[in-house]
């Protein structure tokens, strides 16, 4: 009997095919990316005059130091210099992240490590959150938001978001993974709850704390209807919503220079989280959804 | 699942749960519940008496063309984005998987839009579709297409869809890719063996074995582009022109915000609350039967 040859599941010229429609793939991925990095180092009349050249101008430092300093133009007033809506961005995106790790794997810890009443129903209350999100309860949680006086401050961006099912979800079953031996070594050595917590659990919740701080950096980052409703002082405007104040909706000039050099640097951060901490990342990604 | 081996403390765990469950209450349970209790009632424009109508507010919105026309295009949308985002995602996964050398950094750039907020994407796609100056809306005007998403509402849902679709086919990629990478390779050996074509062996083994992972990323692109399309869509159109990109999640925002009808703006965050809870029950049922791999 002759062999017969599998090319397909062999690598070798076959692999041409593969690498042309993923290196398509990738173009279209990345053409907008390209552009508005273009733009961005163009004057707008070099924008305005089509079609837009496809190689950098000479306009990158002056496009981005304006930005950054004085701000850009939305409809007839500027908005804040840039630097300040990304240090909002910044604040609201690590207070959120941090602040959610922090809760979580507390209410985690207690959740599987103790026996008390109610337990199993102080853990619905957590998980139903999952299906609250803000977008379901806007008008309601803003008279809150005005109630508790945080309209237009960084405890109003941010506290309201930290409570959330995922993270202590993801911490649960982490813990509950643990084995018991590990937990009566600890007890017969004579290691309290909060020092078995400090010094076994916390040590070996590292990766997934990585993962975690990856994922919620970007959902505090990129958050968009809650700083829209509660940041609406133009000195607590994050990056992205103040990106999107620059485009006039009504159709009337744009500085598109200034748009896209405001978008470069609104998305620059999560990407650089993503692409350093990539291996985390895909982790958390997975973990989260299970 | 339970821990044989737990601390006896009583008071400790209410302490470390204290954060959480105050949060909880006071912005997720306090204003769901707000909600619920202002779709049953009915205030006067200035808001000076309150009435109790039960479900008449469900009954005006469901009744209401603009909802019936909202929610036909909130479909329509949530479809595009699905298959855009999905359909490429898979063809890219498929490729991926069969090469050998440099899969890693295909990863890491296809991923990268994922980790853009929605309405920076959706600045990036109008930008490209600008009528007069847009690298995409040039060649199609020299082409005589009739292009402007500032006044055509089809053009509009065009920008948005992409936009929206563009930012998730990383993330159904990776999924994609991890469902084809634990397919074993014995398989498609013996059907190789066997003689059945590539083409065969992908719809009648590959296929079949990703389906809990296509279902899956499903359940989780359709909430997306239910939920967390916001910010394209208030960014790029506002729900224009006319109303021709308004979506559920943007009218509940608008009525609410903009046109202050609280009763009506409740009911529909109500029904929203509905949607939500049915997806993730979804999710959360299918996740049991996942465990396989």
């Amino acid at each position: 009997m002759t062999s017969r040859v599998l090319p397909s599941l062999k690598p070798g010229p076959h692999t041409l095919i593969p690498h042309l429609v993923v290196a398509i793939g990738i173009a279209i991925t990345a053409f907008p990316l390209w552009v508005a990095f273009v733009a961005s180092t163009l004057s707008n009349p070099e924008i305005a005059q089509a079609p837009m050249p496809l190689l950098p101008g000479n306009q990158a430092v002056a496009n981005y130091g304006e930005a950054l300093v004085q701000g850009g133009r939305s409809g007839r007033i500027l908005t804040p210099p840039v630097w300040e809506m990304m240090l909002n961005s910044t604040v609201m995106a690590l207070t959120i992240a941090v602040g959610k790790i922090i809760i979580s794997i507390l209410s985690a810890y207690a959740v599987v490590f103790f026996r008390f009443p109610f337990r199993m129903a102080f853990f619905w209350m957590i998980f139903i959150t999952l299906m609250l999100p803000v977008e379901v309860r806007i008008v309601p949680t803003i008279q809150v938001i005005t109630n508790l006086n945080m309209m237009n401050s960084y405890a109003g961006l941010t506290i309201p978001l930290i409570a959330s099912a995922t993270a202590t979800l993801l911490f649960r079953q982490f813990f509950m993974t643990i084995p018991d031996e590990l937990v009566e070594a600890a007890q017969i050595d004579g290691a309290g709850p909060m020092k078995f917590f400090r010094d076994i659990l916390l040590p070996l919740s590292v990766t997934n704390i990585a993962a975690l701080f990856v994922i919620l950096f970007l959902y505090g980052w990129n958050q968009y209807l809650w700083p829209l409703l509660i940041g609406t002082d133009a000195r607590m405007q994050t990056i992205v919503i103040g990106m999107s104040k620059m485009i006039d909706s009504a159709g009337g000039p744009t500085d598109w220079n200034m748009v896209m050099a405001t978008a470069i640097l609104a998305l620059l951060p999560p990407v650089i989280v993503v692409v350093l901490m990539q291996r985390w990342f895909v982790k958390g990604l997975v973990e989260t959804e299970k | 699942m339970e821990r044989k081996v737990v601390y006896p403390q009583k008071l400790l765990p209410y302490l470390l749960l204290a954060p959480q469950i105050a949060i909880t209450l006071v912005f997720f349970f306090w204003p769901a519940g707000q909600a619920i209790w202002m779709s049953t009632l009915l205030q006067d424009p200035l808001g000076f008496s309150v009435q109790f109508v039960g479900l008449e507010n469900f009954e005006a919105v469901l009744k209401d063309p603009a909802y019936v026309a909202t929610l036909q295009r909130t479909f329509l949308f949530s479809f595009g984005v699905t298959a855009l985002a999905m359909i490429p995602a898979l063809l890219l996964a498929v490729m991926v998987d069969r090469v050998v050398r440099g899969a890693t950094a295909y990863r890491t750039i296809l991923v990268v839009p994922y980790a853009i907020a929605p309405a920076v994407a959706g600045a990036l796609w109008l930008f490209l579709f600008q009528p007069s100056i847009g690298t995409i809306a040039y060649p199609l005007r020299l082409f005589g297409i009739d292009w402007n998403p500032r006044i055509d509402g089809t053009d509009a849902m065009i920008v948005v869809v992409i936009a929206s679709a563009w930012k998730q086919i990383g993330y159904n990629f990776l999924f994609f890719l991890a469902g084809l990478q634990s397919i074993p390779k014995s398989l498609l050996e013996a059907a190789a063996i066997d003689g059945a074509s590539e083409v065969r062996r992908f719809w009648t083994i590959v296929f079949p074995l990703l389906s809990p992972t296509t279902f899956f990323l499903l359940v989780i692109n359709i909430t997306y582009a239910f939920f967390d399309t916001f910010g394209v869509i208030h960014a790029v159109t506002q729900g224009g022109p006319g109303k021709s990109t308004e979506v559920l999640i943007y009218k509940a925002w608008y009525d609410g915000l903009i046109a202050q009808d609280l009763g009506r703006s409740s009911a529909q965050a109500v029904i929203l609350m509905v949607i939500v809870i049915g997806l993730t029950v979804i999710q959360f049922r299918y996740v049991e039967r996942r465990v396989h791999y």
